[in-house]
């Protein structure tokens, strides 16, 4: 991509900003409020994290040990819905504000003021959602939503308080997400550099249109799954009750018609991320760019008509079984094509390993294991065997840990001396990746077995046989959850100071953003870039 | 450098207001799943569901009792919660003809010393088998009120029709019977 830039002055371009709290309450733009949804991101990573902690604490020996099986149940759910909806979701949210407009040249983005408001929405949320689990120390309700994060009725119909502030924490992120979509579709629509047409658009926009897209039209379905769940707790309606008409299974089809897109919401973009990556620590353009693009799209689609894989077990007819297992495994294809692109693009390329590089083969690595185990899920012969058990577990910490939590620190570590104009400590980079897929696997891997083995998912307790899996399991995710401190710790450290980075930062970077200062300037591209074309 | 360099303001208003157009669309599309969903479980008998309607008499097909075929048909019933009653199927396993007209009873009791109303929900397995099984009446058509201690028998009236196909021997009819909702 050949570009003509022009010489950038440092600028405020609307005289003095309010200073302190003022300013992060008010302001509107995009890099304030990447960091704030970054920022955000981390802090409920470590509170999600912390309510795992004691979920394997419990489960470090059989029998109930530490906790009820009731705030089991709570602990499971809310770390669920913390990580997905306030911890990986903000974090892409995060990304997309700081480096869709450096990336397409724009100068903001196109609706700041919605932007703020799409951030602020989500502190309130996680309160909401959170805030049950405080008010049962108080001797009011029953604790937060313990029905795990599928909110599945009847039994959420049936629930404490909890759900109530469930569904509308839902309601706020979901109205958040929205509108933070709303805003980054407009902005790579309406706002990219002259000569960027969209097949020249770099890939991690092209991750974030299709995210984009796929939380417009798939979150109202909650919303008003949900919405139909909270009327049946208090307005006496029957959606999901069967002995007034309705019927509980209809709740899994409007929750999964949500949440497998969900999946792949979380993940578009990351695979949008890597191919950057992959391409400067080995000195190689992407390979593939046109590919992956339609991967991207055609995972989009298909996601949107698989959904219920993950009731297989639910009693559906047997044509539905065949199409739901077949639609769902053709989704590999278009995802071998991205991991081909990958892959081929490091194919005798000049590879230097820092933090992001190792972090992007790790995600590669780990992240093909978890599709592999989704196609053995997908199959309805072994999903009657699997379901529900914690070979599902497993699969989707494969899925959502390496390949998204892993994926976010890939984009952290790459684009922090961008982010801050300072390196971060490598040696502390690779000692967290190291520590950090070793005790990935010792937590996960053992997981596999014990799902093999029969063991359920969602139960505070187990039979013996399971005990050493679970003793390990519970090893390896202390030494996970601890090593993300020095996570935190390196960015804080990078963030007071440090090596100063150049602008280019990595040797091998080409786009639009490693043009710009390290930091960039308060206004990204005051003047637009102009793309030629070849 | 002065305003005159910075790109000309967009105007977003249009794109914007298609995008909340296409989530309110998605919002009423989470709606119409209900009814979508019910038709086409009745329609294919997703779930097991059964129709939920007395079919007529007069709207059978001339009884043509397939004499060389027999089927099995099981009845079972649960209880949910909060409803302190007794049930058991009076006959728990009969064979039948297709085509054939047949009458069983099931033993409802209150237990409690409250009048009770409750409602019985069928299902039937395997799924494929439901739309194959017409009632012409089910205690399960209404709401069931008993007295504190009454005990009834609750009669169901059905045919399985002949359509039925020939890879299903056997077929199960369950009850769940629930605390009605809103009793009448």
């Amino acid at each position: 991509m050949n570009t003509a830039t022009h010489t950038l002055d440092h600028h405020d371009g609307h005289g003095q900003h309010p200073t302190g709290l003022l300013r992060w309450l008010t302001t509107t733009n995009h890099k304030d409020i990447g960091t704030m949804y970054l920022t955000f991101s981390l802090l409920m990573f470590f509170v999600g994290g912390a309510m795992i902690l004691a979920v394997r604490a419990e489960l470090f020996q059989p029998g109930l040990q530490l906790m009820k099986p009731e705030f089991f149940n709570q602990l499971i759910g809310v770390h669920a819905l913390v990580m997905i909806f306030a911890a990986l979701m903000p974090a892409a949210t995060g990304f997309a504000n700081w480096m869709i407009p450096l990336m397409i040249g724009a100068p903001d983005m196109a609706l700041p003021r919605l932007n703020n408001w799409g951030f602020w929405l989500l502190p309130p949320a996680a309160m909401l959602l959170t805030m049950p689990f405080v008010l049962a120390l108080f001797g009011i309700g029953d604790g937060a939503v313990a029905t795990g994060w599928t909110l599945y009725a009847p039994l959420s119909v049936q629930g404490g308080i909890g759900v109530d502030f469930a569904i509308f924490s839902i309601h706020i992120l979901g109205i958040s997400s929205i509108m933070g979509s709303i805003n980054i579709i407009a902005t790579i629509l309406n706002m990219r550099a002259p000569g960027m047409t969209l097949m020249k658009m770099p890939l991690f926009c092209w991750g974030w249109l299709v995210t984009a897209v796929l939380l417009i039209i798939t979150l109202p379905v909650l919303a008003g799954g949900v919405t139909m769940l909270l009327t049946d707790r208090h307005f006496d309606t029957h959606f999901f009750n069967a002995a007034g008409g309705g019927d509980p299974i209809l709740f899994q089809h409007l929750f999964w018609f949500f949440g497998h897109p969900e999946v792949y919401i979380l993940l578009l973009p990351v695979w949008g991320l890597m191919p950057h990556v992959l391409s400067t620590f080995t000195r190689k353009p992407i390979y593939g760019h046109t590919a992956q693009v339609w991967s991207f799209i055609a995972i989009g689609v298909l996601g949107l008509i698989v959904w219920a894989h993950h009731f297989l077990t639910a009693g559906l007819p047997v044509p539905a079984l065949l199409y739901f297992m077949y639609s769902t495994m053709s989704i590999s294809l278009p995802l071998a094509v991205l991991f081909f692109c990958w892959i081929a693009t490091m194919w005798r390329g000049a590879m230097s390993f820092e933090t992001p590089m190792l972090f992007a083969v790790g995600f590669i690595v780990l992240f093909g294991i978890a599709g592999l185990t989704g196609l053995v899920l997908a199959d309805v012969a072994a999903d009657a065997q699997y379901h529900h058990s914690y070979f599902v577990v497993a699969h989707f910490h494969y899925a959502l840990f390496a390949g998204g939590i892993m994926g976010v620190m890939t984009g952290v570590y790459y684009w922090l001396p961008k982010w801050t104009g300072h390196m971060y400590s490598e040696k502390l980079g690779k000692l967290h990746f190291w520590l950090t897929v070793i005790s990935f696997n010792l937590t996960f891997m053992p997981q596999f077995f014990l799902g093999l083995a029969g063991m359920p998912r969602r139960i505070p307790d187990y039979a013996l046989q399971f005990a050493e899996f679970n003793a390990i399991s519970t090893v390896g995710a202390f030494v996970l959850g601890l090593s993300q401190l020095i996570f935190a710790y390196n960015v804080w450290r990078c963030v007071k100071g440090g090596e100063k980075a150049s602008d280019k930062v990595w040797e091998g970077t080409s786009g639009l953003e490693w043009e710009l200062s390290s930091p960039p300037p308060h206004h990204s591209w005051d003047i637009q870039p102009v793309i030629k074309s070849h | 450098m002065s305003e005159a360099t910075l790109p000309p303001p967009r105007r977003h208003g249009r794109l914007v207001v298609r995008l909340l157009l296409l989530a309110a669309v998605f919002f009423a599309f989470g709606f119409a799943l209900v009814p979508l969903y019910d038709t086409l479980c009745a329609a294919v008998g997703f779930n097991g569901k059964t129709l939920k309607d007395a079919i007529d008499a007069k709207d059978l097909p001339p009884a043509a009792v397939n004499y060389n075929r027999k089927l099995g048909v099981q009845f079972t019933s649960t209880l949910m919660p909060g409803l302190p009653w007794e049930i058991r199927p009076l006959e728990p396993a009969i064979e039948i003809h297709p085509g054939e007209l047949r009458t069983t009873r099931f033993l409802v009791r209150n237990l409690s010393d409250k009048t009770i109303v409750g409602q019985a929900v069928p299902s039937v397995s395997p799924t494929v088998a439901a739309r194959h099984f017409r009632k012409l009446d089910c205690f399960c058509f209404k709401q069931q009120t008993l007295a504190p201690g009454e005990s009834r028998e609750m009669a169901l009236t059905f045919i399985i029709d002949g359509d039925i196909g020939d890879e299903i021997s056997e077929l199960t009819l369950a009850y769940a019977f629930f605390p009605a909702p809103n009793p009448s």
